[in-house]
Order: structure tokens, then C-alpha cells, then sequence
């Protein structure tokens, strides 16, 4: 038995996807960069694409540059706002503790080259307002830059309302929404948004591939020069078959979206409600304001790497924001941005299920993740001392 | 490849010795719930010889398999054997852990070497200071 519980890692492909590849791999091998034929099928195929995503975001086709990934064009989104603001000596930015690192790294480069930001608390429930953004921004402020949704504990941005704030500040906004397109509903026109990232691999397209939006009007810097792909903002030859496969996911990961968002989500709830059972263990971000198939605890007393691996044993994959797995000192800077503190950080589970997630695994998981806590606990010097009283609790 | 080798996972799975001693003769503790790893170790000793230990770890996978390989190397052994195991041993028993994961064979030595000073100490044993160097800082215990 295998329980794939690890979807905000990675999706797998779906079969759509890999379908709408295969005739980019064997027959559609074209530059579409060429004159001749054979480069103008895939430069037919390539715009189609665009099309097809752009209808499904709400943008238009012009304002879509297809990139590597979310990292990139975080990167690019960051950079050419950046440039922007200080050509109209502008060097502030808003953004929040809990970003993804290709967000959180790029503004430190930022910081180093002299601009200012403001990380915006995000509170215990892992939600910030569009009332903090309003206060924060000042005359010198260049960018918002605020996820839709968190990749660890999955909590949703109030988006549509920080977006309305920035468009009467006239400040632009950026969302990494990476964790939530094709998971939830998206549309950069409702939601205010002036520039937005995407990872194909999140909702069952290959990996490797994503794309920027960009609003029309806003002139993106190169963070790759070379080549006039994707008018001149991303020089290389377009990776035709990832891009289709994006397409492909995309639209069927949407059109879907009716039907699987409330089943998934009805699968969280069921989830959470079973690892609640747990004593002393707790949900980490707000229980309701959060994506469909995220779930995500800290248990008191345990180190999240042992469990994940007993709990591999048991055929589960799921992740830690637990410092021992990333090869680093300190636990999640998402769960200590929420306030836990460093030792309870330690002990935390990120479980992401998708639409094909069943019940009957979701109560394996439940019964898989109560027994390898109970045994972890029975032998964490941690767990004696709370129990003795000689530690105090943090989750009741 | 695997994140550990064969033997980490063993002892990681199914540990040995692990438990308390009541009325041990000598307890240590090493290492920081907020780094994410601490090992408690408890010695039993008869005649100058380790007759029982036990450990209680909480940490991450090589955290627990380095206690439970500590303890088999010193279980049986002259409290001599017992004062010079080193990370090394307890690092090459194991077949090797990974770079960011050797401090895991350094807890565990450290937490004998407590236990075996707590045991001195209780019993106003006579020893060499200089076999109790002061445990390691690690950067994110002083954040």
C-alpha cells in the first residue's frame, strides 16, 4: 500500500497531461522560432497554449510568459518591479514573513541593494488583512508581494481585497500563487492581481515549466537574455511539450475544480477531525480559510523527520517543516512566522491529499499517524518531562 | 540512494534499549528541545562494568539510531571502553550518516560521557576533568 500524501511537493502527472505532451515529444519537434513549417506548427501549438491558459487565469494571451517554474518567475515578478520603482525612487516593498523562499530570497538580495521591506505579520491563524497592507504602504512603496496561498499550512489571502488596496494606492501587486491555482478558484481581473506565478507540477502538469502574468502595461525586466522568446522577457527556446502538458493540466485541473473542491476539502475536514483526537497536537493556519487538500499539525514532544520516515515505512509520504529535514538548524519560518514555538515546530506534519484520495486512506493515515506519534512519544525524554509536569505544554 | 544506510534505518526501526533505569547510577542529558534533539541517557554499573543502559531520545531518525548504537557499543564494557567511545565509532558502527547528521554521533557520545560524569560525580569518584570537556554550542540554541 502506498498513500500519496504529498501533493504540495509535487502532483503526479496526469494522464491529460502526459497525452497532450506525447505528440510535442515524438512528431511536433519544431523551434518556433523557425520560418519554415515544421517551426511554425509548434509556434501554432505554443499560442495556442497561451490562449488557453491566459482564457483560464482571466488575462489575455499577451500579458502570459511562459518560464521554468514558480521560482523563476517569482524572481522575474520581484526583479522587474523592483527596477520599476527605484527608476521613480521607489524602494519599498510589502510582503510577508511566511513567503516561499524564491520570494523571501529575492527580497533579501533586494534589501542588500539598498531597498526596504516590510514583512507583514501573518497572526496565529496564518492570515494577514488587507488592512495591515493599507497601513504599510507609503509614498516610497514599489510592490506587494503576498502568496495566495501558504505551500505548508495552506492558509488563503484575502487577495481580491489586498489587490483593491494596492490598485487605489497605485502600488503594484504581485501573488506567488503557486499553491492555489487550479486548486482553487483564480482570475487575475476579479482578484485585482498585477502579476501572478504559477508551477504547472502543483496541479498535475510536468515539472519544470510555469508561467508569469504579467498585467498589460507593466514592462517586465529579462532575468535570462539571449534570445527574443516570450517578447524578449525570456530568452531560450520554449519547452513546447512541458508548456502543452501545463495547458492540458490546467484546463482539466479548473473545469474540475466544481466538483473536486468540495469532496477534497470534505476529505481534509475528515482528516483533521481525526488527527484533533490526537492530545496535544494542533492544527497550524485558520481550519476553514485554507486549501481544499491541506492539512497540517504539530505534535508536542516528538521531531517531525523520525515520524515522517515511520510513517514512509507504513507507506505514507508526507513532509515536516522539522529543521532535521531540511538540512538546516532552524524549524519551518512558516510555522515560527504563525508563533510556534522552536520545539513544537520540530514535532510538525504537512499531509496535502488531492481528488484522488480516498476515504478509507485518509482513516489509514489517521490510524498510521496516532500509533507512530504514541511511539515516538514513548520513548522522547521531552514527552516524560510534560508528562512528569517537570515540562509545561504549549498545546493543550 | 537512500537517506541512510541499512544499519541507521535498523536502529532507527527497531531501537535497542530504549527506557528508563530507575535508580540508574549515573544520568545524562544532552542536547536542546529547540534544536530538535535531545538524548537522555541512563547507566546502570556494576564492578567497573556498564550491566544495563537504556536511552530516551527525541530527534530526528540518526538521533535515535546513534543512541541505540551507543548503547549496544557500551553495554557489557569496562567503564574504561565505555569513557572512549568516540562519534567516530558510533559514526562507522552506523555505516556512515550524512554530513548535516554526524552532530547526532556527537550527542550520543556526549550524553555517555554525562551519564558517566553524573555516575562520578554521585559517588565522589575521583576523575580526570579533562575527560568532560564542556558540551558543544550550537548556533540556533543562543537565537
Amino acid at each position: 500500500m502506498r498513500i500519496y500524501a504529498d501533493n504540495a511537493a509535487t502532483t503526479k502527472m496526469s494522464r491529460t497531461a502526459i497525452e497532450a505532451m506525447l505528440p510535442y515529444l515524438e512528431n511536433v519537434y519544431g523551434n518556433p522560432s523557425s520560418l519554415h513549417t515544421v517551426g511554425q506548427e509548434a509556434k501554432e501549438a505554443l499560442e495556442d497554449a497561451r490562449a488557453r491558459v491566459a482564457a483560464l487565469l482571466g488575462a489575455t494571451p499577451r500579458e502570459i510568459y511562459f518560464t521554468s517554474g514558480g521560482s523563476e518567475a517569482d524572481n522575474q515578478a520581484i526583479r522587474s518591479a523592483a527596477i520599476l520603482g527605484k527608476r521613480k525612487g521607489r524602494t519599498h516593498i510589502i510582503s510577508t514573513a511566511f513567503e516561499h523562499h524564491a520570494v523571501l530570497h529575492t527580497l533579501k538580495k533586494l534589501e542588500k541593494e539598498g531597498f526596504t521591506v516590510t514583512y507583514l505579520d501573518v497572526h496565529e491563524n496564518g492570515l494577514v488583512t488587507p488592512e495591515q497592507v493599507a497601513a504599510a504602504i507609503t509614498p516610497e512603496t514599489c510592490l506587494v508581494t503576498i502568496m495566495y496561498a501558504n505551500n505548508e499550512i495552506g492558509t488563503i489571502q484575502p487577495i481580491r481585497a489586498i489587490g483593491e488596496v494596492c490598485r487605489k494606492a497605485g502600488v503594484l501587486f504581485h501573488t506567488d500563487a503557486v499553491q492555489a491555482v487550479g486548486h482553487i478558484p483564480v482570475n487575475v481581473v476579479e482578484d485585482n492581481i498585477d502579476m501572478l506565478s504559477l508551477s504547472a507540477h502543483k496541479f498535475h502538469g510536468p515539472k519544470g515549466v510555469g508561467l508569469l502574468y504579467a498585467k498589460r502595461g507593466i514592462i517586465l525586466s529579462s532575468l535570462i537574455e539571449g534570445g527574443a522568446q516570450e517578447r524578449n522577457k525570456r530568452a531560450g527556446t520554449e519547452n513546447i511539450p512541458a508548456i502543452m502538458g501545463m495547458a492540458a493540466a490546467l484546463e482539466e485541473a479548473v473545469r474540475s475544480l466544481p466538483e473536486t473542491m468540495p469532496r477534497v476539502s470534505a476529505l481534509r475536514d475528515r482528516l483533521i477531525a481525526g488527527l484533533n483526537e490526537i492530545p496535544h497536537g494542533a492544527l497550524n493556519g485558520d481550519a476553514k480559510t485554507r486549501l481544499p487538500g491541506n492539512v497540517n499539525f504539530c505534535f508536542e514532544g516528538i521531531e517531525g523527520e523520525s515520524l515522517l520516515l515511520l510513517l514512509d515505512d507504513k507507506g505514507i509520504c508526507a513532509s515536516s517543516g522539522s529543521a532535521c529535514t531540511s538540512g538546516s538548524l532552524d524549524p519551518s519560518h512558516v510555522l515560527l512566522a504563525i508563533g510556534r514555538p522552536h520545539e513544537v515546530a520540530h514535532g510538525s506534519l504537512r499531509l496535502t491529499l488531492d481528488a484522488s484520495t480516498t476515504e478509507a486512506e485518509v482513516d489509514a493515515i489517521i490510524t498510521a499517524v496516532r500509533d507512530v506519534v504514541q511511539y515516538l512519544r514513548n520513548m522522547s525524554p521531552v514527552w516524560r518531562e510534560l508528562m512528569n509536569g517537570e515540562r509545561k505544554f504549549v498545546i493543550d | 540512494m537512500a537517506l541512510y544506510s541499512e544499519k541507521v534505518m535498523d536502529h532507527f526501526r527497531n531501537p535497542r534499549n530504549v527506557g528508563v533505569i530507575e535508580n540508574a547510577d549515573g544520568v545524562g542529558e544532552v542536547g536542546n528541545a529547540k534544536c530538535g534533539d535531545i538524548m537522555k541517557i541512563y547507566l546502570k554499573i556494576d564492578n567497573d562494568t556498564i550491566s544495563d543502559v537504556k536511552f530516551e531520545t527525541f530527534g530526528c531518525g540518526s538521533a535515535i539510531a546513534s543512541s541505540s548504537m551507543a548503547t549496544e557499543l557500551i553495554k557489557g564494557k569496562p567503564v574504561a571502553d565505555a569513557l572512549k567511545l568516540t562519534n567516530q565509532a558510533v559514526t562507522e558502527a552506523l555505516d556512515g550518516l550524512p554530513a548535516h547528521k554526524l552532530h547526532c554521533s556527537v550527542l550520543a557520545e556526549e550524553a555517555i560521557k554525562a551519564a558517566m560524569k553524573d555516575y562520578y560525580d554521585r559517588h565522589g569518584i575521583a576523575y580526570d576533568e579533562s575527560l568532560f570537556p564542556a558540551e558543544h554550542d550550537c548556533e540556533s540554541c543562543e537565537v
